[in-house]
């Protein structure tokens, strides 16, 4: 049994990205010990074990049939093949504006976070006095951006009576609400995000660290500038870092729920400008509870989240450098 | 061609420079040091001022928290938090601090015991299917969370869960956080190996080199999981707003959002009030622990 278990849910994982630091774990020469180790280690992994199968691997299974399926909770799934698929494609405007949403967010929250946490980085990293201080504060914001109180918080900064608005009254501009605008309030959660850059920060702050000075001296000696140091030295170096933020916040941003359903009260509005693919998946099966449809639309996103990891990955190849290639 | 145009081309430029500003080569590292403290400290102003205009406003009565951009002024009173605090039947914070506490403890209990149980197998154990199974660990590090979102909620559904912890706290009592895994793996990866020999001549079984060698040696890695469940648990929303259906089992980010949704702006005082109360426990945790924090972060890349 637990062989079918694991066999099933290795093929499964196949499917899905790896992240770049995965290393086959080294087997050291301990055979004549391995068969000692099988009981001892299964009865550690029993919790884990149980978990995978009851809470993820199963889970993931019933999913993919309801994704075949209609099913409101009350009455049994009904198979409907691949209406949900094509519901979705053909005949739900609003499942387009979701994505349309998300890809927005993500288009213009990741590259902004990247380079303000870089240059934050970069700018603190010359030796500066405070240093801890500094980044302890800048990282403040990464553990309670996702938090409703600082989403509430936001949804009054960028109100209409809000801080923001009072202190571009201050200086002549006049402007309605920033949340309740459908052309700006998908922004404003653009910049909370954007906000929680503190933690990318501090893992390029670490590997600005490892980058050996000589390597800008020697690039100084051959006449090269700031932009020049930068590009030839600072970027390669620090490629691997730049390629794991990014990857990390292009999986926080697909996955962003909490900042859009509070700045918009849970409606995605206004007018879906805010309805996020979470926010319209939650929707659909919770509220509506078409729960075939919120799976199929859980598939979906899986399967795109694979591509677009996987292009990164691919692209990868090309710009990021690791220090044991030659 | 292009290769060999960039370095002349570099250093000309230079030269003008000097002109303008004579003394720039020897520019004096206090300058810099200003400009470069100037820049960082009106960058945190602006990032962190809603926060410190949010404590303002909550120590405002009701009918001056909009009226001003300053951080505190006009008059002063604690009301906000007394309203807020002991609340109607409905909005009872003192309940909702309560039960987010009790659910953040038992989630971090689960997390440190099962996660550290299933990392001291692949990090030390050899069997069958190791390679498969943590495959399977690092799979489900980058599985969005949606696909089981559905089906988790019908199942605990079915065995009547909702309106009690065990949604919350049973996944991760079945170590179903595949991140604190990889990080303790790594972790006691890193620990000598010649201690469990030395602890097994000694009579230790696996069970007794977990206990007496492993853990002790782990506290960095219980440290920041605990931290970071801590975090997680403490300001989820999603997971609470799904199986905490009862206002009496609510946690705090139930109640703040109720309060946006249920009042208006009269109250706007008590809910900056209870949002300001709800930040603390995070940042008093980080501020204790920041630098086992940030250089944890820093070296294991967690977000």
């Amino acid at each position: 049994m637990k062989e079918n278990v694991a066999g099933g849910a290795g093929r499964a994982a196949e499917r899905l990205p790896r992240p770049a630091t995965q290393q086959p774990i080294a087997v050291r020469g301990r055979g004549r010990r391995a068969a000692g180790d099988n009981r001892a280690a299964y009865a550690f992994l029993t919790p884990w074990l149980i978990g995978m199968a009851v809470f993820t691997i199963g889970p993931m299974l019933f999913s993919l049939y309801l994704a075949f399926t209609r099913y409101d909770l009350s009455s049994a799934p009904e198979w409907i093949g691949l209406d949900n698929f094509r519901r979705m494609f053909t005949t739900d405007p609003r499942f387009f504006d979701s994505v349309d949403v998300t890809l927005t967010y993500v288009l213009w929250s990741v590259p902004l976070l990247l380079a303000v946490s870089l240059g934050l980085a970069m700018l603190l990293n010359r030796g500066m006095r405070f240093l801890t201080g500094y980044r302890a504060l800048f990282y403040m914001p990464s553990l309670i951006g996702g938090s409703v109180a600082v989403a509430a918080l936001w949804r009054q900064i960028f109100g209409e009576e809000g801080i923001v608005n009072k202190a571009l009254a201050a200086v002549g501009i006049d402007h309605g609400s920033w949340v309740g605008d459908p052309g700006s309030a998908l922004y404003t959660i653009v910049v909370l995000q954007v906000w929680t850059f503190g933690s990318a920060m501090v893992i390029f702050l670490a590997g600005l660290r490892q980058i050996p000075q000589e390597l800008y001296d020697a690039a100084a000696v051959d006449g090269a500038g700031p932009v020049r140091r930068f590009r030839s030295v600072t970027l390669p170096m620090l490629s691997p870092l730049v390629f794991f933020n990014l990857l990390l916040s292009v999986v926080n941003a697909f996955q962003a729920f909490t900042g859009a359903y509070v700045v918009s009260n849970g409606t995605g509005g206004p007018s879906d400008s805010t309805l996020f693919y979470t926010l319209y998946l939650y929707e659909q099966g919770f509220a509506q509870l078409n729960m075939g449809y919120a799976a199929a639309m859980a598939w979906v996103l899986v399967l795109g989240l694979a591509v677009f990891t996987g292009l990164l990955f691919l692209s990868s190849r090309y710009w990021v450098h690791y220090g044991d290639e030659r | 061609m292009t290769t060999t145009t960039p370095t002349p081309r570099a250093a000309p430029p230079r030269r003008p420079r000097r002109l303008l500003f004579g003394n720039r080569p020897t520019r004096s590292p206090l300058l810099r040091a200003l400009v470069k403290h100037s820049v960082m400290i009106i960058t945190l102003v602006l990032m962190l001022y809603p926060l410190l205009w949010m404590v303002g406003a909550s120590f405002r009565p009701d009918n001056q928290v909009f009226s001003t951009l300053g951080l505190f002024t006009g008059d002063f009173t604690t009301d906000n938090y007394r309203d807020g605090w002991t609340g109607g039947d409905q909005l009872n914070f003192s309940r909702f601090f309560f039960n987010s506490l009790t659910l953040t403890v038992l989630c971090i209990a689960g997390n440190l015991i099962s996660c550290s149980l299933t990392a001291y197998a692949f990090a030390r154990l050899d069997f069958r299917f190791k390679k498969t199974l943590f495959a399977l660990v690092i799979g489900t590090l980058l599985l969005p969370y949606h696909v089981t979102l559905v089906p988790q909620y019908i199942l605990f559904n079915q065995l009547g869960w909702v309106n009690s912890f065990l949604p919350l706290v049973v996944p991760k009592v079945m170590a179903t956080d595949a991140f604190f895994i990889f990080l303790m793996v790594q972790f006691i990866r890193a620990l000598p190996r010649s201690l469990d020999d030395a602890a097994r001549i000694d009579g230790c079984g696996h069970w007794g080199i977990f206990r007496r060698v492993i853990v002790p040696l782990s506290i960095p890695a219980f440290g920041t999981t605990a931290l970071f469940t801590f975090i997680n648990t403490w300001n989820d929303f999603l997971g609470p707003m799904l199986y905490l259906t009862e206002p009496g089992t609510w946690t705090v980010s139930q109640g703040l959002a109720s309060f946006l949704d249920a009042t208006g702006q009269s109250a706007y005082g008590s809910l900056f009030a209870m949002s300001t109360l709800s930040l603390v426990p995070v940042l008093g945790f980080f501020i204790a622990a920041q630098k086992l924090l940030v250089e944890g972060i820093a070296t294991s890349g967690l977000k």
